[in-house]
C-alpha cells in the first residue's frame, strides 16, 4: 500500500517536472565537462602548473604564459602549415567532390553501391586511414614506392622529406574527406527539380550547359554547406597526421592541434598551453562570425 | 507515414538520373571507386602477410592468420583488452548519448522554453561542435585528476557522451520536428501524461531517428582519438590509442599495425552494410535542411 502510493507519488512528480529534468542532464553535462572547463582555462591560462609529488602546485605568472607564446618557435610553422592545409585540402575537396557527386547522378545503374563505397572513408576509425597511408607511404615497400621502381624511377620520400611531408598528408586528407562533400553534394543533386533540366534537355542544352548554367547554381546553397563544414572539420585535424608524421619532419607537417597536444603531454605545460587553447578558440569563432555573415549574403543574394 | 517517406528516399537514388552521364564522367566514378577501395585492399592483403613479405613486396605471397593472431592473442599485445575497453565505452557512452540528447532535444521542441534557454543551449552546443577537442583536454586532464577519474572508462564515457551531445540533439530535434504536434495531443485528450505521450507515443515514431544517432554515435566514439590518448594509459587504452602505439614504437610492427586497423574498422563496415540508410539520412540531415 505504501509502495504503490510512493510510485504515484513519484510518478505524479516525474510527471508535473517532465519539462525541467527533460533538459537538466544535458544542461548539467554541458556544464560540467565544457562550460567549466572552459573558466578553467581561463585561471590556467595565466598560471603554471606543475606537480610535485602527485600534487598540483599553481603560480600566477600571467606575464611569463604570454611571453612564452611570443617566443614559442614552432607556433609560427604551426600556424602557416595548418592554414596552408586547410586552404589546400578544402579547395581540393570540394572540386573533387562536386564533379563526383554529379558523375555519380549521372549514372543508370549503380547509384547506390557508389554511394557504399564512398562513405566507408568516413566512417572507419582515422588512425586506420592514418596507419593504412604509413604502409602505402613506405619508402622501402609502400606501394607508391614499389611502382616507381617498377617504372625504372627513384624512389621517393614521401613522408620524410621536408618539402614533400605536408603534400603528402594532405593527399591523406583529400582521400579521407572527398566521400563527405560528396554525399552533400550527391543529396543535393538529387533534390534538384527534374523538370527544370529536362526543360534545358529539350531546349538543346547539352550536358556541360546543364551542368554549368543550371546545376552548379542551383547548387549553391549546398556548396557553400559543405565548404563551412569542411572548412571548419579541417581545423580539428590531428588523427591520421599524429600518424603518419607527427608534425616532422622538423616542423614541416606541424599542425595546430598537434603542437597544443605536444605542448601540453609532452612539454607538460599546462598553463601555456590552455593559453594557446584560448588562442585557438577565439580564432574559430571570428571564423564563424564571419562564416556566418558569408551565409546570409549567399541567402540574399 | 514515416516508413512510406524513406521508402520514397531509396526509390529517388534509384531512380533513373535527369541527365544521363557522358563517358567522361564514368571514368571519373570509376577513379574515384578505384581510388577509395584501393587503399582498403592494400592494407587487407597486407595484414594477411608475413612481416617479410611485406618488406619483400613479394606477390603472390603465402597467406598467413600469424598477425591476427599476435595481435589478439600474443603476450605482448594487450589489443584484446584494448577492444573490450572500447566496445564497454562506446557501447555506453552511445546509450548514455540516446537517453540525455534524445530528452534534451524533445524538450526544446515541444516546451516552451524562453529564446535564451534555447537559443543559448543549440549555439553553446554548435560552438563545442566546432572547436577542436584538444583545446579543453587540459582542464578535462586537471579536472579527471582531481576526481580520481584519470585513466578510468568513466572518464572515457563522461567525454564521449559530451562529444557526441551536439550532433544528438540536432539530428532527434530534426526527427521530432517531423512528428506533428496534434499526435501528442490526442494523446493527451485520451488521458496521457506528457511523460506517457512522450514515451508511448512520440519515441516509437522517432525511432528511425534512434536509429541514425546511434549508429554515428557509436562509430564517433568507437573511432575517438585524441582524448583517449591523453586522459588514458595502458589500463583503459582503447583500440585506436593501440593502433598509434603499434606505428609509434621504434621499430614500427608493421604487419601488427596492419592486422589492428583491420580488426579497427569492422563496425564500420558491418554498420555501413546494415544500416547505410541510416547513416546517410544522419550525415546529410544537418547539412542539407
Amino acid at each position: 500500500m505504501q509502495d504503490a502510493l510512493t510510485t504515484l507519488l513519484l510518478s505524479a512528480l516525474a510527471n508535473r517536472t517532465f519539462r525541467y529534468w527533460s533538459l537538466l542532464p544535458a544542461v548539467l553535462l554541458f556544464v560540467a565537462l565544457t562550460l567549466y572547463p572552459l573558466v578553467n582555462l581561463v585561471r590556467m591560462s595565466v598560471s603554471t602548473i606543475e606537480f610535485a609529488q602527485g600534487v598540483e602546485i599553481w603560480r600566477f605568472t600571467p606575464r611569463a604564459n604570454f611571453a612564452q607564446l611570443l617566443a614559442d618557435d614552432a607556433l609560427r610553422p604551426a600556424l602557416v602549415n595548418t592554414l596552408v592545409f586547410v586552404v589546400v585540402s578544402v579547395t581540393i575537396e570540394m572540386l573533387i567532390g562536386l564533379a563526383l557527386a554529379i558523375a555519380v547522378a549521372g549514372l543508370a545503374r549503380g547509384k547506390t553501391w557508389a554511394r557504399t563505397a564512398m562513405i566507408l572513408p568516413i566512417l572507419v576509425p582515422p588512425v586506420a586511414i592514418g596507419s593504412m597511408w604509413k604502409l602505402m607511404y613506405n619508402y622501402d615497400f609502400g606501394i607508391f614506392n614499389q611502382a616507381l621502381v617498377a617504372l625504372g624511377a627513384a624512389p621517393v620520400n614521401w613522408l620524410g622529406s621536408t618539402s614533400l611531408a605536408l603534400a603528402s598528408v594532405i593527399v591523406v586528407d583529400i582521400w579521407h574527406w572527398v566521400p563527405f562533400v560528396f554525399l552533400i553534394l550527391f543529396a543535393a543533386v538529387e533534390g534538384l527539380p527534374v523538370d527544370l533540366i529536362e526543360a534545358a534537355r529539350v531546349d538543346g542544352a547539352t550536358r556541360w550547359q546543364i551542368v554549368w548554367r543550371i546545376m552548379i547554381p542551383l547548387l549553391r546553397p549546398a556548396i557553400v554547406v559543405a565548404f563551412l563544414f569542411r572548412t571548419i572539420l579541417a581545423f580539428k585535424v590531428f588523427d591520421e597526421v599524429f600518424l603518419l608524421t607527427s608534425g616532422g619532419p622538423g616542423t614541416a607537417t606541424e599542425l595546430i592541434n598537434l603542437h597544443l597536444y605536444k605542448v601540453f603531454f609532452e612539454q607538460n605545460q599546462l598553463g601555456y598551453g590552455a593559453l594557446l587553447s584560448l588562442a585557438v578558440i577565439a580564432a574559430i569563432v571570428a571564423f564563424l562570425l564571419v562564416a556566418q555573415r558569408v551565409t546570409v549574403a549567399v541567402r540574399a543574394s | 507515414m514515416k516508413r512510406r517517406r524513406v521508402a520514397v528516399r531509396e526509390a529517388a537514388v534509384a531512380a533513373p538520373p535527369a541527365v544521363r552521364g557522358g563517358p567522361a564522367g564514368r571514368v571519373l566514378v570509376a577513379l574515384a571507386l578505384f581510388a577509395i577501395i584501393g587503399p582498403f585492399l592494400w592494407i587487407l592483403t597486407a595484414s594477411f602477410k608475413y612481416q617479410i613479405a611485406i618488406y619483400s613486396g613479394q606477390f603472390p605471397f603465402t597467406p598467413t592468420l600469424s598477425n591476427y593472431a599476435d595481435v589478439l592473442f600474443g603476450r605482448r599485445s594487450d589489443f584484446a583488452g584494448n577492444i573490450a575497453n572500447s566496445v564497454v565505452v562506446a557501447v555506453a557512452s552511445t546509450l548514455a548519448v540516446l537517453i540525455v540528447g534524445t530528452l534534451a532535444a524533445y524538450s526544446l521542441r515541444r516546451f516552451r522554453w524562453p529564446a535564451w534557454v534555447s537559443a543559448g543551449f543549440l549555439g553553446w552546443t554548435l560552438l563545442f561542435h566546432m572547436v577542436p577537442v584538444l583545446t579543453l583536454i587540459g582542464p578535462w586532464y586537471i579536472a579527471f585528476r582531481q576526481l580520481d577519474l584519470y585513466d578510468t572508462r568513466i572518464a572515457l564515457v563522461l567525454t564521449h557522451v559530451t562529444i557526441n551531445l551536439p550532433m544528438t540533439v540536432w539530428l532527434m530535434s530534426a526527427f521530432f520536428r517531423e512528428i506533428p504536434p496534434e499526435i501528442e495531443e490526442a494523446a493527451r485528450v485520451d488521458g496521457c501524461t506528457p511523460l506517457e505521450a512522450f514515451l508511448r507515443v512520440v519515441l516509437p515514431l522517432a525511432i528511425p531517428g534512434l536509429i541514425a544517432a546511434g549508429i554515428l554515435a557509436f562509430i564517433f566514439s568507437w573511432n575517438e582519438f585524441p582524448i583517449a590518448l591523453s586522459l588514458t594509459s595502458r589500463q583503459t587504452a582503447t583500440v585506436p590509442v593501440a593502433i598509434a602505439r603499434f606505428a609509434q614504437q621504434y621499430e614500427t610492427q608493421h604487419a601488427q599495425m596492419a592486422a589492428a586497423s583491420v580488426i579497427s574498422t569492422i563496425p564500420a563496415v558491418l554498420l555501413m552494410f546494415l544500416g547505410q540508410r541510416f547513416i546517410v539520412r544522419g550525415l546529410t540531415l544537418g547539412a542539407v535542411k
